[in-house]
Order: structure tokens, then sequence, then C-alpha cells
């Protein structure tokens, strides 16, 4: 097995298949924990964790809260509120002023896309991705994965089709990198409005037949539609999408009979699943929410005890000009 | 350099004057503010002789888009820092837009402040380009005549669109009646709405709303439509991809008084810079793809981009060093144009160095109708001498501009300028150490390749 040496966690693009298989695996262990009467082990204490959050998300700041705790972290929960943003205090100010505290590793949720790799570049501590903009998600993507192979026994060869708004979410382009690395068959499917250009070059399969993308597939994740939000302007309404895209029992009837549905919470029930199916046999949406905690636990295992800034190859194009730095880091 | 003299002989250089049409070994003799003669072997005369062997020496160059950001905001640039900065990167002119903060250049007044405050404080010429509209707002005409009367040389409201069709007919109208350039920068906001990089691949990736590229070239359609039906002269900022270059071509083709500016990001950055959210990298119109880098480098060897502007725009690393889609647009380019230019160009030959002193110099003064970008016998002795082959590196250390948001520090540049006049006076370019000669340091600050 890999050795994990990366101190951040900002997204799965820059992972290996090997390091998301590590994750997994450690995950696995971290998941005999959650069962036992007593459900904390030692291994980071000492440690501090501190949630940084910019956007309200109680169900993942209580997932990596718990996480923490079971590892013997202590955790501090910031929520920064969109007022005290507009009072001045960069992102990066923040963040060395929460090191200065002398915090392990930082959490972070962010509303703009890249914030954590920002952050990373200012801090010394760890970073972990909560979910930045539209950007990545990537222990969502990571909890995702160990339920589907928990379920399925692979992901290898799977056929995953994942639904909803795909143009504004970070955990269809976290699960893309993710599924793709370990060999699934990834479909996209929205509405065309919510196809975001050039998705097609991930190495997904692109439809916006709901039909198309139920059959064949072994499992289904089916994203929240944001209606308050982006998914907005691009669609008329809640019940307008139902019809067309909601997931029901009708529509799964032709569906393979192991098919896994999977949602990453909070549920639309109406909108874009029947409560039927987010309650149904094929629903593993509880599992996910289980399994998340020992995935984060995996997660700020690994980070806690790595020391290195993340290395991007650099971009494909053109000519070289740097002088120095065979690759791009962003440690300075 | 005793300048009491003010006599200057400079000789056995390469004399490169797109102007009057001269690449050749000629001295040129500078007496006061002038140029005094032009020629072989000229004599000495009591003037200081500058050696230019194996140097290129050519009209000072025209940086006809930049912004100084004086008067409201020196935190960003002053005049003078700008100026000097200019003076690094062999420009002995620039055009400074108007969209000063709180106010921007919209009235005689402010055209005469800024004036003013060049007059003083100024190391290179700076030429005042006044608003279309008043404070740049897209509602009401500026006083053009007025700025014209004192000494507006174009009227843009860059950084912005005139978004209303009839609002910019009219302002064509009042442009051709007093004789005075538009500056079109081209951006249809209904189109463009809130992205910040180009649409494609790049931006789905990375999460980061988009730009498409006809947000660009559908006004640069729309401006040239309406340049043709009053007939006003048009110019295009900062062309950045091939749609537009291919519209400017065809105008060309019929006969219209059009012109158009690429920036040097334009041509060596592509949106694959952006992948790391440098916020260097973000800009407005946003960096491109491979193939739009392609195509202005064939119109710029081809002509239909005429010239080479920076775009030089200032920002405080608290605008800058934030979350991408929250961080402000531009960079500054005044000290590294030409070299970007003659790294890009010149070694990949898209150009000679005649054509990148033309697009560089002589062209924008044309443009612009300034008494520039020439060296003929009794022209100002704007001049700028240039060791061509001479590579240096950027560093974030050297920078004489007051704002550091440039992606290229680090960067293995060419051409390097060693002497520059402005108006007969010798502005020595470099600090006395030498400023970036030899092996660089590389700083790390930018994460930005092609
Ligand atoms: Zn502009």
């Amino acid at each position: 097995m890999v050795k994990w040496v990366k101190k951040d966690l900002l997204g799965l693009e820059y992972l290996s298949r090997e390091e998301i298989e590590l994750v997994l695996y450690t995950a696995d262990s971290f998941k005999e924990v959650t069962t036992r009467q007593i459900k904390k082990v030692p291994a980071l204490r000492g440690k501090t964790v501190v949630n940084l959050f910019y956007e309200p998300s109680t169900r993942t700041r209580t997932s990596f809260e718990l996480a923490a705790k079971r590892l013997s972290c202590d955790v501090i929960n910031i929520a920064v509120e969109a007022s005290s943003v507009a009072k001045g205090e960069t992102l990066i100010d923040t963040g060395r002023n929460v090191e200065a505290l002398n915090i392990d590793i930082i959490v972070v949720r962010h509303s703009s896309s890249g914030a954590p790799y920002i952050l990373s570049r200012a801090v010394k501590a760890s970073v972990v991705n909560a979910g930045d903009g539209w950007h990545e998600h990537p222990t969502q993507a990571l909890l995702d994965m160990y339920t589907l192979k928990s379920k399925l026994g692979r992901i290898e060869g799977l056929s995953v089709s994942i639904i909803g708004d795909i143009a504004h979410s970070r955990v269809a382009r976290s699960n893309i990198w993710g599924l793709t690395k370990l060999g699934a068959k990834v479909t996209v499917c929205a509405p065309p409005t919510l196809i975001p250009i050039g998705i097609e070059k991930f190495g997904v399969r692109v439809t916006s037949d709901i039909d198309e993308a139920i059959r064949g597939a072994d499992a289904i994740n089916v994203l929240r539609m944001q209606f308050e939000r982006d998914s907005m302007q691009a669609f008329p309404s809640r019940i307008e999408y139902f019809k067309q895209y909601g997931i029901t029992e009708e529509r799964l009837e032709k569906a393979k009979p192991g098919l896994v549905v999977m949602h990453p919470g909070p549920i639309n029930r109406g909108v874009e699943m029947s409560s039927e199916v987010a309650d149904g046999p094929r629903s593993v949406i509880l599992e996910q929410v289980t399994n998340g905690i020992a995935v984060r636990m995996a997660v700020l295992y690994l980070v806690a005890n790595a020391k290195e800034h993340l290395t991007l190859p650099s971009p494909p194009s053109g000519e070289r000009k740097k002088v120095r730095g065979k690759e791009t880091q962003f440690e300075q | 350099m005793n300048s009491s003299t003010n006599r200057y002989l400079i000789k056995n250089g390469r004399l490169i004057d797109p102007a009057n049409k001269i690449d050749g070994e000629f001295d040129i003799l500078i007496a006061g503010s002038k140029v005094e003669s032009v020629g072989k072997g000229l004599k000495n005369n009591n003037a200081e002789v500058v050696d230019a062997k194996g140097k290129i020496v050519a009209p000072g160059l025209v940086d006809m888009h930049v912004h100084l950001r004086e008067p409201g905001r020196e935190d960003k640039e002053t005049i003078e820092t700008g100026t000097l900065a200019a003076i690094r990167g062999g420009i002995t002119s620039v055009a400074a837009m108007p969209n000063l903060e709180p106010q921007a250049v919209d009235s005689a007044g402010m055209v005469k402040r800024v004036n003013d405050i060049a007059k003083a404080k100024a190391r290179a010429n700076v030429f005042v380009i006044g608003a279309i509209t008043r404070n740049r707002e897209g509602k009401e005409l500026a006083d053009i005549k007025g700025m014209k009367r004192h000494g507006a040389v174009a009227v843009s409201d860059d950084g912005a669109s005139v978004q209303d069709e009839r609002l910019l007919s009219a302002a064509l109208k009042e442009a051709k009646k007093n004789s005075i350039l538009v500056i079109s920068h081209c951006d249809d906001r209904r189109i463009s709405g809130q992205g910040v990089i180009n649409e494609g691949f790049i931006a789905t990736k990375l999460g980061l709303r988009g730009i498409p590229k006809s947000a660009e070239y559908e006004f640069v359609r729309r401006d040239i439509e309406l340049a043709k039906k009053t007939g006003a002269s048009l110019h295009i900022a900062h062309v950045s991809c091939k749609e537009s270059c291919d519209i400017i071509r065809a105008a060309k083709r019929s006969h219209l008084a059009i012109t158009a500016e690429t920036a040097p990001h334009y041509f060596t950055l592509t949106e694959e810079c952006c992948v790391t959210y440098d916020t260097n990298t973000k800009m407005n119109p946003p960096l491109r793809t491979k193939d739009d880098v392609a195509a202005i480098k064939k119109a710029l060897a081809d002509g239909v981009i005429d010239a080479i502007a920076s775009d030089h725009a200032p920002h405080s690393l608290h605008d800058k060093d934030i979350e991408f889609d929250k961080a402000a647009f531009g960079i500054i380019g005044l000290e590294t144009s030409l070299g970007l230019a003659a790294a890009e160009l010149i070694g990949n030959k898209t150009l000679g160095w005649a054509g990148l002193i033309a697009r560089m110099s002589s062209n924008p003064a044309k443009i612009l109708g300034i008494k520039r970008g020439g060296l003929g016998k009794g022209a100002t002795a704007d001049i700028v001498i240039i060791d061509p082959d001479k590579e240096w590196i950027y560093e974030g250390a050297s920078i004489a501009s007051k704002s550091k948001n440039s992606p290229f520090i680090g960067w293995k540049l060419k051409g390097r300028v060693t002497e520059v006049f402005v108006n007969g006076t010798p502005h020595p370019p470099l600090s006395p150490k030498g400023r970036g000669e030899g092996e660089g340091k590389f700083l790390g600050a930018s994460l930005c390749h092609t």
C-alpha cells in the first residue's frame, strides 16, 4: 500500500487511485471503531481540529466534529458569518489567526471555489476541504465510494449515474474524479441547461434522458437541487423538475435489480426523489451518513501525520517558462 | 551621464524607425529635446557619445492602454511610479485610462488635473484618455468636446462597455465631430454576467463562472457596425480571442477606420494557467485557449492587430490575495511588455524586430494621433535602446510599480532595455545594482506556465 504524504485534502483531482484506495482502506478500520461500545480511539490525542465554516452546514460539520472527537482530537467550530467577512478580515487572515492558536487541522467549507487552495498556501496546518463553491467536496465523494464498495464489493467496472444539477455541484465533480480513477463508468444526467460546458472531457457519458441514466446503472447518486440558489434560473419549478427528473418507483421499474440509490443529503422529497425511493430498500442514504464518520476519521488521521504540500502537474500546453521549480509548488 | 550638455550622439546601433521606413546602422544626434540629425558616421560635435553597438535603437515605446490610478487610488499606483515602471520597460509614452476612483476622467477639469500631476511628477509622457459617459456609468455622454480641447487623445469607458447601443452611437457621432478616437472595451455584460474566467472545461473543472468569448466578439461586431454607420474612428482594446480577430480582419478588408490592440498576456498565457486559482491569472477579458493564442499571434503578424498595449492594471495585495471569484481583475505589465513580446513573438518568429517596434511604438502613436513613435529630424527625442538577445529575469523585488500583481515574476524574458531618453533626457532604466541581470532567483509567487 502507498504511504500517505499529503498534508492537505483539497480535492480528488490530485489524488491517485492508490491514495483513494488507502483512504477507503483506512476508513474500514475506523468503521469498526464506530460500532464498538466505546467509540473512541486515541489516534490523534493532543491534536486540535478547527471546523472553519463560511457556509452553514450542520450535517457536514457534525460529521467532521464526531470524526475528530472519535480520534480524541479537540474540536473548535467557527462559523464565519457573511457579515464579518464583509467587515474585512480576509480568508488568509482568518486562517493565520486560527493557526496562531496552534491548530493542527483546518476543515474549511466555503462558498468560493478554490478557497481551500488559497488557505492551504497561507498556513502550515493541514487543510481539509469540506466543500468549496461548485468545485469539490472530496470527503462526500469518498464516503459515497466507500458506501458503494461496501454494498457492491467493488468500484471497478460499475456503472454509476450522477443525476441532478451537475453544473453547480461540487459533489458531482468530486465523484467524477474519484469514480473514474477507480475504474467506474460514470454517466452524468441533467437537464441540458444544468450540464456544464466541457463536462465530457472528464471522461463521462452525458445525457439528459433520465431513463437512459437509470437503465443499466449499478448505482445512481442523486444530487440535491438547490432551487433557492443556482438551479433556479435553469429550471422552471420544483414540480416540473420532479415530473421530468425525479426518481420514483415507476422510473426504477426498468432499473437493474440490485440498483443502489445514493443521495448526499439533505433530501428534497418530492423534488429530486420520492419518499418511497428515499426510504425504500435500494436506498443507502443513512448508511452514507454513518460511513461519513469513518471516512472523515480516515482523512483526518492521514493528513494529520503528513507534511507534503500539494504538487500540481504543470498544464500540458506550450513551453515551460519558469526559471526554477520543475514542478509548481504551493510551498514557498 | 552629464546631461548639462544636452547633446547625445547614439552611435553604431541598428536604428529601427518604422514611421520613417528605416532599419539599418545609423547614428542619431540629439540636441535638447529633439532629434537633430540621423545618418551614417555622424560627427561627435560636442555631444556625449552613447555606444549602441549590437543594440537596437528605436523610438521610445508607446503603451496606449495603462491604468495609472492617480488621482484617487495612490495606494495602488501613482503617475510617478507608473511612469517609472514604464521607463523600465522602454516605454516613453503612456495613454492613461479614465477609470479613476472615485471620480473618472470625464470632464475638461479632470483632464487638466491629470495633466497637471503628470507635468509635476511623470517620468514619461502621459496622454490622457477621457471617459465616454459621465463617471463611466453608461447613462449620459461625458463632455467629449471639452476633454478634447484640454488635450484628451481618445475617449473610452474602459473596464466596461457602453451597454446602451443608442448611447454609444451618439458618442461615436460626437467623437467624429470632435475628431477624437473612441476606444472600446468589448464586454457584453448580458453574456459575461458574473463570470471570472474563460468559459469551457477549465471553468467547469474549477467550478468558476465562465465568460463566453461571445461576450467580447459580439460587441466587437456591434461596435464596428456602429463605427461604420457613424464614420467614427474606432479602436478595439485588448483583443483576446480568435473570433474578434476574424471580425476585425473582415472590417479592415472593407477599409473601415478600425484599429486594434492586444496585451502580452493574450499571446503568452492560456486559461490553463488558472488551475491553481492564482488570482494573477484573472483578467478581463479572461485568458483564453491555445487556439486563441495562435490566432492573436497570426493577427499580430498580418497586421490585423495594430498594437501591443500592456493594460497595466495595478492592484494591491488585499485586492488580489483573496478568493478567486472575489479578486480584482487585471495585472501590471509596463515592465514586462517588451520582454514578453520579444521572448514570445520574436523568439517564435511571429514578428521581426521592425514589426515589433511598429506595434509597440509607431502604430499606437499613429492611432492616438500623438507626435511620437518616429525619429526623423526634428522629432521629439524619445528613444529606447535595447540589447535584443539579452535574457533577463523579472524579479518581484525589482518591480518599480507600486503593485506587484504579475503572473510573470520569475520568468525569463528577452530584450533588455539599456537606455531610455525622454524628450532628449536620459532616464536610466536600471538601478545602479544592475537589477535582474544574470542569475535570477525564483520567487515562487506565481504559479503560471503556458
Ligand atoms: Zn479594458
